[in-house]
């Protein structure tokens, strides 16, 4: 397998480093240095593994090989890509095992010599090889109110309200995070939690300076936001390093306890109450008065 | 009626990138039934790979910046081949577009105190730029797809349009035109195979660019010039497609990434160019036009940057690698070719030696993790390899500024697919611009024309059938090219003839060899079958960028003179002749979805005396 990592290296060794890969290239297209990829084929009824052998070249990501095996081998191998930049998050699937966005996934990273196993995503039906149905997100998302304007504050807002939700913000909707999170991988639980990505969503909007919708009633029933026991294998996946379980999901359960289980905030709520509840609601008392401005977002 | 699945609606946005979205919200607003069709899932649209910024003249960071100012710069950089009044709206009203999508939950990067925090771009006169780190088209693309589903837009995802279909087709060889118009579009959905046919009122074509025609670009699989080819096969006028802008930054190596592109923003905030030599070397390529405008040593260009990042007025000039992308691309390519390149055949861009690693991370974090995950290079420690990358179609579809109709009625067009408003080159940042102001204002107008008419146009079901026939042919075949290999070919030649610097034997060349091409890809076979097929996909795909590239060459062949992004070996200099035009491309015979095509020169519209004023100015 042609290319190691430099990046280790001062940059006059790199230059180095840098033209012997140059030559590996030029060799790669002679000698076919190769790889072999172990691709899922196949529908939901039905599918198998099948093996095929690509020309490697430096730097070469597991993509790549895909595009490498529909031009050589399989042309109507299905798989979803856009930008090749890890910016759009359509190119998920499973490499050996485990959740990756393809187009940043090195082959130098994985053992030379080996096949790489890649697989479409677990959690969601499979439509054609590595595409699968993730329609259900669409629905999911769907049901999140919009963002709502604030008007009872001006608009400025510093960078560190920002930053606070820019980080939810920078989420591609990969959707790998739905695809570990066990609640859905493994209890199908579909029906009654939105999974992390829509937590990670909600938090965006929640914690959004000029947002004045509530969704505390959605997250608490629809969202199913209980579901999530805080295992983190959504924040470990995330190819944004966005802290998915510490930065969104746990606060905004704090919320849900703070507005609909804590004894001395409800008395509170009854004695001034300041927004009514949304239909969507249960019957419930009524929300919080304004939390000290730490708790931030919108409600500072 | 016709034997497919068939839809009716006001409005049909064909893509749902930045225009498509923001068309279609406007549209929906204003009362029509508006769907979006896309090839992607929603929120993937190329949109999402902008990364800079949205030019608009907000005057948060610089009291002086106004529309004027934006109006000049855009015009300056088009080489005022822009169709003026496009370039005057754009600057007018990018401003309250921007401010828009704040209101709909858009999160900018801030100022110190608390608006919305513009950054430098090449060819802007002050710091315009409203931006997001360097995901700003995430950020737009999420605002407007969160806005436009709980509007009631109806969403039609993976599905690709192949046609856009004409009432009255007879008539529309007659250039008066009477009676035609745009009927409805058919296409195919991905994952079945199955086609759909939409009936539509008014169809706004925003399907981007086709930058899939070149092999070094910095665009996704959906840039296979789509709608440019719909609204030529459909009868309309292409214009001013001989400019295809090459940003000067995509990545050269390793090979798998070359092409990605790297944010103008890198230069924004302070980074310099190198040759091979580590010899910084755009002081030795500011053109006269830009004369006196630019620092001239690195001393003045190092105090320029330093005020900047303090946040002062600077009264240094502006370092010379904010040139506009033309001159940066053109000057990159000359150092390479004289022999000054790095060893992988580009320059060095370096922020490292400018900028603290933690300024890097937080203001370029997705370069930083692109070059450490995808070329094993520490930005904030070492420069970064890069070279020119096409990246953008500053032709399209000729439409009315006002209103972005084609000149086909009830066909409109925005965004990269629109022409006119970039003229020459297009300035980094005034494309997210474009597809707010115009997308609203394609959005608007197609509603208004599709309220006009009570019934939706007749639609020709022997037409239908015809193209659902040739679609499947390639599948039923048993032998044939295969479509990824034609795909290379043509990238291949399109690079090597009709790349930054043009000669009319390389463009002849390309004429004969597209032919060629065309021939074979009439036979091309695709195996498998029409479930998620992207083998067939890409095999119907080949038409629209075959003909696309002809109208590419056929205007490049035309235009005799070098003007911004169209350089010729053979004719060097800018002609003021040339100046006067602009080059419309149409089918000789329009309505037959191929054949001939026709270049015809447009005098540029008359500018007003106000506005000449203004540029005459500086």
């Amino acid at each position: 397998m042609a290319g190691t990592s430099t990046s280790e290296r001062t940059s006059a060794e790199n230059a180095t480093a840098q033209t012997t890969k140059a030559e590996t290239a030029r060799a790669a297209q002679t000698t076919a240095d190769q790889t072999t990829l172990r691709i899922f084929r196949g529908d939901k009824q039905r599918g198998e593994l099948v093996d095929y052998t690509v020309p490697v070249a430096p730097g070469m990501v597991v993509l790549d090989a895909i595009h490498e095996v529909q031009a050589r081998h399989a042309p109507d191998l299905a798989v979803r890509w856009n930008c090749k930049a890890g910016r759009c998050g359509s190119c998920s699937a499973e490499v050996n095992g485990r959740p990756r966005l393809t187009c940043m996934d090195r082959l130098d990273k994985y053992p030379s010599g080996e096949p790489i196993v890649v697989r479409p995503m677990k959690a969601f039906p499979v439509l054609k090889d590595l595409a699968t149905d993730v329609s259900w997100n669409f629905r999911v998302n769907k049901k999140i109110p919009a963002f709502q304007l604030r008007t009872d504050r001006p608009r400025q807002f510093s960078q560190a309200e920002a930053d606070r939700v820019q980080e939810f913000r920078k989420c591609i909707e990969c959707f790998l995070c739905q695809n570990v999170c066990h609640v859905l991988r493994d209890h199908d639980r579909q029906g009654e939690f939105c999974g992390p990505r829509f937590l990670v969503r909600v938090a965006g909007l929640e914690m959004h300076p000029l947002d004045a919708a509530d969704r505390l009633p959605l997250l608490k029933n629809e969202l199913g936001i209980g579901y999530c026991n805080i295992t983190k294998c959504c924040t470990e996946v995330c190819p944004e390093s966005i802290k998915i379980t510490d930065n969104a999901i746990i606060p905004l359960k704090e919320r849900v306890v703070d507005r609909y289980y804590d004894p001395l905030k409800q008395l509170l709520q009854i004695l001034s109450p300041r927004r009514s509840e949304t239909a969507a609601g249960p019957p419930t008392l009524p929300p919080p008065p304004t939390p000290p401005a730490s708790s931030g977002g919108k409600n500072a | 009626m016709s034997k497919y699945q068939t839809h009716e609606y006001d409005v049909v946005v064909v893509g749902a990138g930045g225009a498509g979205l923001r068309a279609a919200i406007e549209a929906s607003a204003r009362g029509a039934r508006t769907a979006i069709v896309c090839k992607s899932l929603l929120g993937k649209a190329h949109t999402v790979m902008a990364e800079g910024g949205v030019a608009a003249a907000l005057a948060n960071v610089e009291p002086r910046d106004n529309w004027q100012v934006h109006f000049r710069d855009t015009m300056k950089g088009g080489q005022f081949l822009n169709q003026w009044r496009m370039a005057q709206l754009h600057a007018q009203e990018a401003p309250e577009r921007v401010r828009e999508l704040e209101e709909w939950g858009a999160v900018f990067d801030r100022t110190k105190d608390g608006g919305i925090l513009q950054r430098n771009f090449g060819g802007h006169t002050y710091p315009r730029l409203a931006h997001v780190g360097d995901r700003t088209g995430l950020e737009m693309i999420r605002t407007l797809q969160d806005r436009g589903v709980h509007q009631g837009i109806d969403v039609f995802m993976e599905c690709t349009i192949r046609r856009v279909l004409v009432a009255d087709a007879a008539s529309v060889g007659a250039h008066d035109g009477a009676g035609r118009r745009a009927a409805g579009c058919m296409g195919y959905f991905r994952e079945s195979g199955r086609f759909v046919v939409f009936r539509a009122k008014a169809i706004v074509l925003a399907t981007g660019g086709i930058g899939q025609c070149w092999e070094i670009n910095s665009n996704s699989w959906e840039y296979t010039a789509d709608g440019h080819a719909l609204a030529l096969w459909a009868g309309a006028d292409l214009i001013d497609m001989e400019f295809v802008q090459f940003h000067p930054t995509g990545m050269v190596w390793p090979p798998s990434v070359r092409g990605t592109l790297i944010t103008e923003g890198v230069r924004g905030e302070g980074g310099v160019l190198q040759n091979g030599q580590r010899k910084r070397f755009m002081f030795d390529y500011v053109p006269d036009r830009y004369k006196g405008e630019f620092a001239e040593t690195e001393e003045e260009a190092t105090r320029w940057v330093e005020a900047v990042i303090a946040g002062k007025r600077p009264e240094a000039r502006r370092p010379p690698e904010l040139l506009t992308r033309d001159v940066v691309a053109r000057a990159i390519r000359a150092e390479v070719r004289a022999g000054r390149g790095t060893p992988h055949g580009g320059v060095y861009l370096d922020i490292a030696s400018r900028r603290t690693p933690a300024e890097i991370k937080r203001k370029l974090p997705g370069m930083y993790h692109q070059f450490k995950e995808l070329a094993d290079v520490d930005i904030t420690k070492e420069p970064m390899e890069v070279g020119p990358t096409c990246h953008y179609m500053m032709g399209g579809v000729r439409v009315d500024p006002e209103t972005q109709e084609s000149t086909v009625p009830g066909l409109y067009a925005a965004g990269e697919v629109g022409g006119g408003l970039h003229g020459a080159n297009r300035l980094g940042g005034n494309s997210l611009s474009d597809l707010l102001v115009f997308g609203k204002r394609a959005g608007e107008f197609a509603a208004a024309r599709a309220r006009q008419m009570p019934e939706w146009p007749a639609i020709d079901d022997d037409e239908i059938d015809r193209i659902a026939r040739q679609s499947l042919a390639p599948l039923e075949r048993s032998v044939g090219p295969n479509p990824y290999a034609l795909h290379q070919e043509l990238q291949q030649l399109m690079q090597r003839n009709v790349g930054i610097v043009r000669s009319e034997a390389d463009l002849q060349e390309a004429l004969v060899k597209l032919a060629d091409l065309r021939a074979r890809a009439a036979g091309v076979k695709c195996s498998g079958n029409i479930q998620f097929n992207p083998g067939w996909h890409l095999g119907l795909d080949l038409a629209n960028m075959l003909d696309v590239s002809e109208a590419v060459v056929r205007a490049a062949l035309e235009r005799k003179e070098s003007r911004a992004a169209h350089t010729r070996e053979d004719f060097p200099d800018a002609s003021p002749q040339w100046g006067k035009v602009n080059l419309i491309v149409r089918q000789a015979a329009p309505g037959t979805g191929g054949g001939a095509m026709a270049v015809h020169q447009q005098p540029l519209p008359q500018m007003p005396a106000e506005l000449d004023a203004l540029i005459k100015g500086k």
